[in-house]
């Protein structure tokens, strides 16, 4: 037990300190970076708690695309950071406002739900033997179908959106019409004749 | 003490001896692999190969390595020197780790975790950083440039790998490496039934692993090396064996999922003799073969056709194929209990 | 219709991937057209110029009389020769000097020379760390003539028919 719970302090405080980084790093890059570590090491936390599927899909989806697409943005923005930074303090009091309200709010539901834990409607535990990917599965395509079909169709839509919005059609954009190149052959358009001398074609 | 040293130190000793007994072995098979593909490729264009360095230049790979073990770590002076440094660590460590969950046979694996074909998916969605922060450190355009074209091209086939996975899972019924093996013990190697995917499969990890034809980011004429152009001696190393690690790592799971692990071709006497482990060590060389028949064979693939390939043909494909299998094994009552 | 449903197949099959994988795996077994160099070595034509040596007639006379013909007609001015009398009379060279580095391996010189004493042998593996070591004195070339001498005689035997 000594060794799982060395292990969760681990993880924990890393995943507390690169979390401070995030905000505190001065260089954007690094601040992904960070980020990045956040997730794979709460990932860690993930599967200490035995929700192993949870903790891969985590990495899948944040830290395989996700963070890699805030990567190849902040990799490429050219600004001064430094510039952007100045007048930072004149935001704290808004921020802390917003952070305040939301300390409020985080410590309303947790202390509802440790005041009267049937406030909440717990799903139901796993029984034992089940791995946990098919837990989750039977939950989500029983009890949570149609929600989670809504989801994915409302994910679908914004897809569809963001294609809508970015696609444009050049019309003097040249494109390949890699079929036509392949099956092009050599009879199509080659024709072999004999020239006499000082005649021409 | 002794409770203590039976109860908590011994098993992190065998744990550390368990991993040395994979990574050694592992580390000897990529110096043995840079030798067979330079040894494959000469012979497929008719040259001879190493053969200076002892009998048949079988140490070369050797040769090699001290070279770059004794050249000069050199740091460009306007590099990001933090992540520069971690860069080829990150490569390296990530190309090793993902060995924790590989079956070599009945029962021999490191970490027989349930999820094991996710845990190996996220480890390689994790590799693209390796190569990106290598090349935005080193403050240079061409290894930004080779970055941006590798992490590009490895989230666009993850996600056609990750497709082709799903429909052996559907048919193995499970996110167990054993598991997904011992199913192939009754249903027949997954290659026979899903023969389009194990294709699409083969040429996804090509462009995964940044290998010939889809070697863009390193594309020596156009992008001089790409990412690791600044990199010299054991950091580049490093990269070096990561990336060929890495191409045994796929290997490794591409005959788990479709060639049937550490099972024999036919479950008959002169087959069964071989142990397990040997049949998963030859899948995994043969596949390899296939790697460097593939350079040998293949010029390189232009940017825009390789997405085209990744995002019009096995995405699609790979979705159709998801499709028939689930829609069969519903028809015809398949489905793993 | 029919020609449709053949590049259909032909596009699904792979068929020229198919058709190259095939074409590098036969090559694979065909003999190499490559040497081992080190240990094996090609044919060399009996006028190839490499390293230059002085020869002596079989009496132990040095053939050269030094006429400077040589060093006049090297393009690359490589050659350097000093002369005077021998006690016994005879015209000899005091100094005869060729700077490798500067040699083109034209084989001018041994064209010029009117008692084939400098000439070309077929050794070609004389590279060095150091420029010194590729300044050749009179010692060095006629040390190299004693060592190929008999490859320098068969060579020019076999090349007089075409001269």
């Amino acid at each position: 037990m000594t060794i799982a719970l060395f292990v969760f302090y681990v993880f924990a405080l890393v995943t507390t300190a690169s979390a401070v980084m995030v905000i505190a790093a001065r260089n954007p890059v690094h601040s992904v970076l960070f980020l990045i570590l956040a997730f794979v090491s709460s990932a860690g936390l993930f599967v200490l708690l035995g929700a192993e599927f949870l903790a891969m899909v985590l990495v899948v989806v944040y830290v395989g695309a996700v963070a890699v697409l805030f990567l190849f943005v902040v990799m490429m923005l050219d600004i001064d950071f430094v510039q952007l930074r100045e007048g930072f303090l004149q935001y704290l009091p808004v921020g802390a406002l917003v952070g305040l309200v939301l300390l409020v709010e985080l410590a309303l539901v947790f202390g509802t739900q440790a005041v009267e834990t049937a406030a909440v409607d717990m799903p139901p535990t796993a029984p034992p033997g089940v791995t946990n990917t098919e837990a989750l599965g039977s939950l989500l395509y029983t009890r949570y179908f149609y929600l989670f079909q809504t989801a994915g169709a409302i994910l679908l839509v914004a897809i569809v959106g963001a294609i809508t919005l970015t696609l444009r059609h050049r019309p003097d954009a040249k494109r390949q019409d890699i079929s036509r190149q392949v099956h092009r052959r050599p009879s199509d358009t080659l024709e072999v004749r004999k020239v006499r001398p000082r005649s021409g074609i | 003490m002794s409770e203590l040293f039976v109860g908590t130190i011994w098993p992190l000793f065998e744990l550390v001896l368990l991993t040395l007994l994979i990574v050694v072995p592992l580390l000897l098979a990529v110096a043995y692999l840079t030798y067979a593909e330079r040894k494959i490729i000469a012979a497929m264009q008719l040259r001879q190969g190493p053969m200076f360095v002892g009998p048949y230049g079988l140490l070369q790979p050797l040769a090699d390595g001290l070279k770059l073990l004794f050249k000069e770590t050199v740091i460009p002076t306007r590099a990001n020197k933090g992540v520069f440094v971690a860069a080829p660590i990150v490569t390296f460590v990530l190309a090793l780790v993902g060995w924790a969950v590989i079956p070599f046979g009945p029962g021999l694996v490191l970490a027989d975790i349930n999820v094991g074909v996710l845990y190996l998916f996220a480890v390689s969605s994790l590799g693209v950083y390796g190569i990106v922060m290598a090349g935005w450190a080193s403050n240079s355009r061409y290894a930004f440039l080779g970055a941006l074209r590798s992490s590009a091209q490895m989230v666009s086939y993850e996600i056609a790998i990750g497709l082709v996975i799903i429909s052996v899972l559907i048919s193995a019924g499970s996110l167990n490496l054993s598991e997904i093996v011992e199913a192939q013990a009754r249903h027949g190697w997954y290659v026979l039934w899903h023969f389009p995917m194990f294709m699409i499969f083969l040429v996804s990890i090509l462009a995964e692993t940044n290998r010939h034809p889809f070697d863009l980011p390193e594309d020596e004429a156009s992008l001089v090396t790409g990412y690791n152009v600044e990199y010299s001696s054991m950091a580049f190393a490093l990269f070096f064996l990561g990336e060929y690690a890495n191409m045994i790592l796929m290997s490794a799971i591409c005959s788990i999922l479709f060639l049937g692990g550490w099972l024999p071709p036919l479950d008959i006497a002169p087959f069964t003799w071989i142990p397990g482990p040997v049949w998963f060590a030859l899948k995994i060389s043969a596949i390899l073969f296939v790697y460097i028949w593939a350079r040998a064979t293949l010029p390189r693939y232009r940017y825009d056709q390789l997405m085209r390939l990744g995002w019009k043909v096995f995405l699609p494909a790979a979705l159709l194929w998801i499709v028939v299998t689930s829609g069969a094994m519903v028809a015809l009552d398949l489905l793993p209990k | 219709m029919s020609l449709a449903l053949d590049r259909l197949a032909r596009t699904l099959l792979w068929k020229e991937l198919v058709q190259g994988f095939a074409l590098t795996f036969r090559y694979m077994f065909r003999p190499k057209v490559t040497l081992n160099y080190p240990y094996e070595k090609g044919p060399k034509s009996p006028r190839f110029r490499g390293e230059h040596a002085l020869r002596r007639y079989p009496n132990g006379e040095e053939r050269c009389i030094a006429c400077k013909l040589c060093e006049a007609i090297c393009p690359a001015q490589a050659i350097t020769i000093e002369a005077e009398p021998r006690p016994d009379g005879s015209r000899r060279t005091t100094r005869y000097d060729i700077d490798m580095v500067k040699c083109i391996y034209c084989g001018l010189c041994e064209e010029a020379c009117p008692v084939d004493a400098i000439v070309e042998g077929p050794n070609m593996e004389f590279a060095a760390e150091t420029r010194e070591e590729l300044i050749y004195t009179k010692e060095k070339l006629l040390a190299n003539g004693e060592r190929w001498e008999r490859e320098l005689a068969l060579r020019l035997e076999l090349d007089a028919p075409y001269r």
